[in-house]
């Protein structure tokens, strides 16, 4: 089966004062019909970016896609024309954002906003969007859907506003939801809910969907394959179990080691042991890496790390991964 | 799922009743209601003229100059004409003044504050503009406009309303800008709204609390400048009884019969206050973080 969507060598710069920022350099992936796919990393590595850009939503003033190819049904999306995205975006591409506070506008009522997509990609008339948007309150599980149809943003909570956007996104039946950082700004509970219910309209839907988050927890819980990002550079790609069974990149290694785990016996005094960190911090990406971008924080880092970027090769099945110590990385884990 | 239904429904505030709701109302906002009532009051006065004041250009030359009476509440000026007829229809000017400049200013400002804020192609260029209108003096402009055409009421109006769109731009540029990066808008535009529906829907909504406030602001300002003008014989025809005008024909005479001028004067001056009581009122009611900021 052929992917829906394939992104290939994606390059993402903003032009800044300070230079060029090469905030997604180089990325590829593809997404197959109905697959989740998480996307993670640390803040600036360039996971929104890569989000924004599937959907062309870089502020052209700042940045642009200046490399690389986004097929989407077999369709290259970077010279589509402007008109032809706004009609892609919404009907076949969706997106969430982190902020469920804000991302509602406070003017207008929750039903007059899920309905307004349906008006403009549906083209039903306005009554039958109005039904449409009681069904996707429904389909979130927001109680009593008749009545939330006519209430403003304000008076829902942070849970209920985020159901609110999911069912925006989805009204229009998408082939792929981008959430970006879905549940960040919930609590642990209501986090749990709403991945429930974006796993669960999965199903139901047979939408695609990429899932960007720092966390680890939430992948493991909802991926079924994960791509690990670091300094706008994909360092490695793998199906869930393969990667937290067996990482193969030193980065994922060490961010899973900063991952605290229930599984790991204390010692006698019921202590549990030290959470290891990532010594070092992220390279500013205004100047160009030569070699491997993760070299200067690598503990197996050789010569030819600081000399030469590592291709992307193929560890295991269908876990690829771009290091050239992997062999000793999967050594050390073993 | 019934459960919560019913809880939200028994946790909604009974709706008072609209007595109730409006001695609330009045309670919390004395500001805009004592305004309200002034304007409404002044607006009454000048629809309703024709009923209780006498004509205002009819001259009695016997009672030339005649102090506040109980004939002539307000007094006669040098022609003797009742000061206080004058004054009633002058209401007339002003308000019609006051009210086309703030609409017509709110809606060109309206639009070019808009385009300013969301495209920022032309954006530099407007602003620019718009500083160098400001910078001209309105009281000058507004008298070579007049110069160069018949004096009028609607060239008073439009030498008004020129000076006073750069000062709308800039609110609902500020706003604009402001609210074109919240993720709201962001989540439209991913969404796939077309830009003239996210302007009008998503935009333009937010940005119309500043701009009522700075429209009342920019009305009072309208009829001080009006007055001046017609004072400096570069306003409204001199024989149209403008506040402005009947204290430029007073200004002779002014310091046998004062009330020619006063009077008028505390007219304009209430007007104004009322004029901005509201506008304070609506700043302190629709946008109480602009209110801090001003």
């Amino acid at each position: 089966m052929s992917p829906l969507l394939e992104v290939r060598d994606l390059q993402t710069h903003f032009f800044t004062r300070d230079g060029v920022v090469r905030a997604v350099d180089g990325v590829s992936f593809e997404l197959t019909r109905g697959e989740t796919l998480g996307i993670v990393g640390e803040s600036g590595c360039g996971k929104s970016v890569t989000a924004l850009s599937i959907l062309r939503l870089i502020a052209p003033e700042t940045g642009r896609i200046v490399g690389g190819s986004i097929r989407f049904g077999g369709r290259e999306l970077t010279t589509l024309s402007n008109e032809e995205m706004r009609e892609l975006r919404g009907r076949n591409i969706a997106m969430i954002f982190q902020e469920p506070m804000t991302s509602l506008n406070p003017v207008l009522n929750i039903g007059t906003q899920i309905a307004e997509s349906v008006v403009r990609h549906l083209r039903l008339p306005w009554r039958a969007a109005r039904e449409r948007a009681r069904e996707m309150l429904e389909l979130v599980r927001i109680a009593d859907p008749k009545q939330r149809l006519g209430e403003y943003p304000h008076q829902l909570s942070g849970g209920m506003r985020q159901r609110v956007m999911i069912a925006i996104a989805l009204c229009c039946n998408p082939q792929v939801l981008i959430a970006d950082e879905p549940t960040t700004a919930l609590d642990v509970t209501i986090q749990a809910q709403i991945l429930d219910l974006m796993l669960d309209l999965k199903e139901k839907l047979g939408t695609a969907i990429i899932l960007i988050t720092h966390d680890l927890g939430i992948v493991a819980e909802t991926c079924e394959r994960v791509f690990v990002m670091y300094a706008g550079r994909m360092v490695e790609q793998a199906p869930i179990a393969s990667l937290f069974a067996q990482p193969r990149h030193p980065y994922t290694r060490g961010l899973l080691r900063a991952l605290p785990r229930a599984d790991t016996g204390s010692d006698p005094i019921g202590a549990r042991p030290r959470l290891t960190e990532i010594p070092g911090i992220v390279p500013a990406l205004t100047q160009p890496i030569h070699g491997c971008a993760f070299a200067p924080r690598c503990s197996f880092a050789a010569e030819r790390c600081r000399a030469s970027p590592p291709p992307l090769m193929e560890a295991a099945a269908s876990h690829l991964v771009s290091c050239w110590e992997t062999a000793r990385v999967a050594e050390a884990v073993a | 799922m019934a459960l919560i239904a019913t809880t939200a429904d028994d946790t909604l505030p009974p709706i008072a009743s609209p007595v109730i709701r409006f001695a609330t109302f009045v309670r919390r906002n004395p500001t805009i209601l004592v305004g309200a009532a002034l304007l409404v009051a002044l607006i009454a006065m000048a629809l309703a003229a024709p009923w209780f004041a006498d004509d205002p250009f009819r001259q009695m030359p016997i009672n030339r100059l005649r102090p506040p009476s109980e004939r002539f509440w307000f007094g006669t000026d040098q022609f003797g004409r009742d000061v206080f007829s004058r004054t009633v229809y002058g209401a007339r000017v002003s308000l019609i003044v006051g009210l086309a400049v703030s609409g017509l200013a709110s809606l060109i400002g309206l639009a070019i504050g808009l385009a300013c804020g969301y495209f920022k192609g032309i954006d530099g260029v407007i602003m620019h503009v718009m500083d160098g209108i400001m910078a001209i003096p309105s009281i000058l402009l507004a008298i070579a406009l007049i110069t160069l055409t018949r004096p009028g009421l609607g060239i008073v109006i439009a030498a008004i309303v020129i000076p006073e769109v750069p000062r709308i731009v800039r609110v609902v540029r500020a706003v604009v800008l402001a609210i074109r990066s919240q993720p709201y808008v962001e989540s439209a535009v991913a969404g796939g709204t077309r830009t003239g529906k996210l302007l009008a829907r998503h935009i333009l909504p937010n940005t119309l609390g500043p701009l009522i406030v700075q429209a009342t602001y920019v009305c009072a300002s309208a009829m001080l400048i009006e007055a001046g003008l017609s004072f400096l014989g570069a306003g409204v025809p001199p024989e149209i009884p403008s506040w402005g005008n009947i204290i430029a024909q007073g200004r002779t005479f002014f310091q046998i019969a004062p009330w020619t001028i006063f009077i008028p004067g505390a007219f304009l001056a209430v007007t104004v206050l009322a004029v901005n009581m509201v506008g304070d009122g609506l700043r302190d009611r629709l946008d109480p973080r602009l209110a801090r900021r001003m």
